[in-house]
């Protein structure tokens, strides 16, 4: 592939490419994310691939491996073009008939439809899914166009494009004009405005400089990035040297975490790409712009995602964070000026070169403009990733979009910011989503993670679980943090254990003052926040468990009894069966009593009893009631 | 190097650029309590005991004294009810660790920080890095250095260097604000101290 | 693990200190471990002091100083697989496998780790073994799927 040295070049190309692809032709895109293959993708994959083979229909169908789409909760799934048929939850025992009847018989199998809970109204093509209906998927909407392996297919749909329009009608001056116009702000948390940022790097005077794309998504239920590098690393790349252009930058690095094995493979191979056809390497296009990239992994550690944490680590050293001042923009990696962001800000740029400051900034809030991806997970039917303009409420989120809460259970709260965030309750449901609001309720955008709690969520237990988290992945070089997260864990711990005491509370308030004021980073100075959003909003529960030794969430195990009502026991022997320690006396007729000094308070006896029978159910903040008497344990 | 002209606890200073507001207030008389601070050692801003309030654009925050530069019409104060609550309990974590402390023990006073007011914590260290970084700065040894993260964090001597090195150094030692340093040494040279004769005879051969 | 091969991987990186974490963890993805030898080799080749590796190979959680199982078992404990259950998933993996996590076991079957997110955020709870995703996991499943492996 001899290198693409212009303009018209990159167009000739792009034509020729289009004039070979018939969009007539039966191609089935499957999704081949991290998330679909953990629910069987490749097996769905293979078999579609020997169908085809034993039809002999290789030269008529097409299979398309693509990145994440975002419908998780109910993968695998593929869409079949040109119709853009949509199934949903695929098994390799579905692949013969699909073939069959939808992409040479043209008729849709309605099983594997997306049928909506409420209407029973079906959805054939995937744009009539109410998941996807109802976002706005400006990014991640190209996923299932692409496999992102080929840069063709990126060139197909219009990659590149805004690169040569930066190079050759914008220049840099224009360029960083256009992205603080957009105001784009940060996606990786922190939402500092990006084209100040590029600005800043711009001003200050150095031979050398870097842009780095921050892949380090460390926030536990975040996984946005993944899906944009998995699927689409080709956007994030052009991001990527439009940015270097305008800034001045030569050298780049993509640092990915560890973690995420799929994404380092297909930046590689889309780095690879790019040089071959000319997009990295010497004379971009056949501009004066020279650029190289690296990929650096990560090795395990959460402080990482911080930037200065992230640029010792380029370095070769531990993820220890350094003061700023100095910020990055003035005196980064190797001292010189850097300018870091997250993926999807980055995969920003494109949109923004392409469309224009003012189109990008009609979307969204006075404060925030564009769109934003979440990671709607926990308690919520359609778990998956969703793209919304920002200003959408919370409600729409949850409910239009994530379809509510499964299993009839009561909504409780939504939590944002990774460890660093805060619940939002009932009460702020209509909240319209945007970076200040967001800060305004006590939490922050963060990089994307929205995790959806039920009542059966221990808003203490969930407090405690941010502190833990935070506690290992502490760099331990302040006191403020390395002892105070231990301290703030400490007394969330003891409480979830019914040992909490009076003072308990006005200490981890005491704590978090110290933490999130004095602490060298934001992984310490965030580290109160979800206690104290948690407390702000549901004290009550805390109170209950250090007054009343109750858990309202019937959670937290030292807090919580598991009993057998006499009344509605009908001595089945399920959950006798089903004891490890076997701490359930009875037999046939002979009405079942859990022995409390025994229990585990696992919960299978819960699960065991028939739901007809419904004798099991877990009690807190008062006593068991004494068993009844063996002699009235028989029944007729 | 332009001059800078700045406020600490209502005092007008000008400073050099790139000076740190803890240089910058001793200048002028204010001192600023320090913990891990060393004058022969680059500026840590590990034991945040140096915090101050700042003020800038109309944006107030806490930071290091010991390295925040010093800013054109940066409002310092170097003592309100708030630094002398985030000093206290950061003394009271630390002396959890090394409740015997001179050091701690009299900026404890101070502030009136309790001794007794966490639970009381298996290891001395307190982390202000003094030894480590004098080994790598100073003496450029690396004898020296630490392991794990947050918590767990700990002080470790590289066996094969110490035994070369430590015997005739022993430097870092009066840096240690706490016995931590004493103790980890006492360890290392158990571990690498050639076999001494003894009278006992040896359980396992004799 | 010969001296050979771990010059090999440092001088892929042009002996660049900078580099020092991405060398490491080819050595660990060769040799399953980092064996002291590897590190003092490195530290000697790049002129880097062994305090210096210690921390990295201690501070960052993917290095393992010990060798570790035939098969490695993640299981992930992020917010959103912690909500969905995950403590029993992992209750159970420890169960089956007798191994606890952080831990590998002597006759080196099992390595045994939580991972703070892996990322498959929206099918939680998610246990990787050797390298294979599973996810919606029940604590009864992956007991199934680790005792095959036994």
């Amino acid at each position: 592939m001899p290198r693409i040295n212009s303009c018209a070049e990159l167009e000739e190309l792009r034509q020729e490419i289009l004039s070979q692809r018939d969009p007539n032709k039966p191609c089935i895109a499957i999704c081949t994310g991290s998330g679909c293959i953990a629910l069987g993708a490749a097996d769905v994959v293979t078999a579609f691939k020997d169908e085809i083979k034993e039809q002999g229909l290789d030269i008529k169908i097409d299979i398309r491996e693509t990145g994440c789409p975002g419908f998780c909760e109910r993968g695998p799934l593929l869409v079949i073009y040109p119709e853009e048929t949509c199934y949903l939850r695929v098994k390799p025992e579905d692949v013969k008939e699909i073939i069959t009847e939808t992409v040479l018989g043209k008729k849709v199998i309605d099983r594997l439809l997306y049928i909506d809970p409420e209407t029973d109204e079906k959805a054939v093509k995937e744009s009539e899914i109410p998941f996807y209906k109802n976002q706005m998927r400006l990014l991640i909407g190209d996923n299932i166009k692409i496999d992102p392996n080929s840069i063709e297919d990126y060139l197909a749909i219009g990659g590149y494009s805004a690169l040569a329009k930066a190079l050759f009608e914008e220049g840099p001056e224009k360029i960083i004009a256009s992205v603080k116009e957009s105001g784009l702000r940060g996606r990786g948390g922190g939402g500092f405005p990006a084209g100040l940022k590029w600005e800043f790097t711009r001003k200050t005077s150095a031979e050398t400089k870097y842009v780095i794309v921050n892949a380090d998504e460390g926030d536990p239920g975040a996984f946005m990035d993944r899906a944009l590098l998995e699927g689409n690393p080709h956007a994030v790349l052009e991001g990527l040297l439009i940015g270097a252009y305008a800034i001045g930058a030569r050298e780049g690095y993509f640092y990915v975490r560890e973690e995420y094995p799929l994404a380092v493979e297909n930046v590689t191979k889309a780095l690879k790409q790019a040089e071959e056809y000319g997009f990295l390497g010497k004379n971009i296009l056949g501009s004066d712009f020279n650029f190289t990239v690296q990929i650096h992994q990560g090795a395990g550690a959460f402080v990482c995602g911080e930037e200065t944490a992230l640029i010792m680590s380029l370095e070769g050293h531990v993820g220890e964070p350094k003061p700023r001042p100095p910020f990055p923009a003035v005196k980064g990696l190797w001292g010189k000026p850097t300018n870091i962001n997250n993926v999807e800000t980055w995969a920003n740029i494109p949109l923004i070169i392409n469309q224009g400051a003012d189109a990008f900034a009609s979307v969204g809030t006075e404060g925030s403009k564009g769109t934003k991806i979440f990671a709607l997970v926990g308690k919520v039917k359609n778990t998956g990733l969703v793209e919304v303009p920002m200003g959408i409420t919370l409600r729409d989120i949850v409910y239009k979009i994530g379809g509510g809460l499964p299993g009839g259970k009561k909504f409780k709260a939504v939590q944002t910011g990774g460890p660093a965030g805060g619940c939002m309750p009932e009460s702020l449901l209509d909240m319209e989503v945007d970076f200040d609001q967001l800060t305004k309720a006590g939490s922050m955008m963060g990089s994307g993670g929205m995790i959806v709690l039920d009542e059966d969520t221990c808003m203490v237990d969930f407090a405690r679980y941010f502190l833990n988290f935070l506690a290992d992945e502490s760099c331990g070089k302040c006191v403020p943090c390395r002892e105070g997260v231990k301290q703030m864990l400490n007394i969330l711990t003891n409480i979830t254990l019914g040992k909490g005491k009076p003072g308990d509370l006005e200490l981890l308030e005491e704590l978090a003052e110290v933490a999130g004021s004095s602490a060298l980073c934001t992984l310490g100075k965030g580290a109160p926040n979800p206690a104290l959003s948690t407390l702000s909003h549901f004290r009550d529960e805390y109170e209950a468990h250090i007054n009343e030794g109750r858990c309202a969430a019937l959670s937290c195990k030292e807090l919580i009894a598991f009993y057998i009502d006499p009344a509605k026991c009908k001595a089945c022997g399920a959950c006798i069966k089903d004891c490890a320690p076997e701490a359930i006396t009875g037999g046939k007729k002979v009405i079942h009593v859990i022995d409390q000094e025994k229990c585990t308070k696992c919960g299978s006896c819960l699960e065991a009893c028939p739901a007809a029978f419904g004798a099991v159910s877990k009690m807190s903040g008062e006593p068991v009631p004494a068993a009844l008497p063996e002699e009235s344990r028989n029944l007729g | 190097m332009s001059e800078i002209l700045l406020q600490i606890d209502g005092k007008e200073v000008a400073a050099e650029e790139g000076t740190t507001i803890l240089v910058a207030a001793q200048s002028v008389g204010v001192s600023i309590p320090t913990l891990c601070l060393h004058e022969k050692l680059e500026p840590y801003g590990g034991c945040r005991v140096c915090s101050v309030e700042v003020e800038s654009r109309g944006r107030s925050s806490v930071v290091a004294a010991c390295l925040y530069p010093v800013e054109k019409d940066l409002v310092v104060t170097t003592r309100t009810e708030k630094l002398d609550r985030i000093r206290k309990s950061l003394l009271e974590m630390m002396l959890a660790h090394a409740p015997d402390s001179e050091p701690l023990l009299e900026l404890a006073e101070e502030y009136g920080a309790d001794k007794d007011r966490f639970e009381k914590e298996a290891s001395f260290c307190i982390h202000c890095g003094l030894c480590v970084r004098y080994c790598t700065e100073v003496k450029k040894a690396n004898a020296l250095g630490f392991i794990n993260r947050g918590a767990k964090k700990e002080i470790s001597f590289i066996p094969e260097i110490a035994s070369k090195e430590c015997w005739d150094c022993k430097e870092c030692f009066e840096l240690c604000p706490t016995s931590a340093l004493q103790a980890a040494f006492v360890l290392i040279e158990a571990l690498t101290a050639p076999p001494q004769p003894t009278t006992k005879s040896c359980h396992s051969c004799g | 693990m010969d001296s050979g091969k771990i010059d090999q991987i440092i001088n892929k990186h042009n002996a660049d200190a900078g580099s020092l974490i991405q060398i490491l963890l080819e050595i660990q993805n060769e040799n399953n471990w980092l064996p002291k030898e590897a590190l003092t080799r490195v530290s000697e080749t790049l002129a880097v002091p062994m305090s210096r590796i210690r921390h990295i190979t201690t501070f960052y959680k993917t290095f393992s100083l010990v060798p570790r199982g035939r098969h490695e078992v993640h299981v992930c404990t992020g917010t959103a697989c912690h909500v969905r259950g995950a403590e029993r998933v992992l209750e159970a993996v420890e169960g089956v496998t007798g191994v606890n996590a952080g831990e590998t076991d002597p006759d080196l079957n099992f390595s045994v780790e939580t991972v703070g997110c892996i990322g498959c955020c929206a099918l939680g709870p998610v246990v990787v073994v050797d390298g294979e995703y599973h996810g919606n996991i029940l604590p009864a499943e992956i007991t199934k799927v680790l005792q095959d492996k036994k």
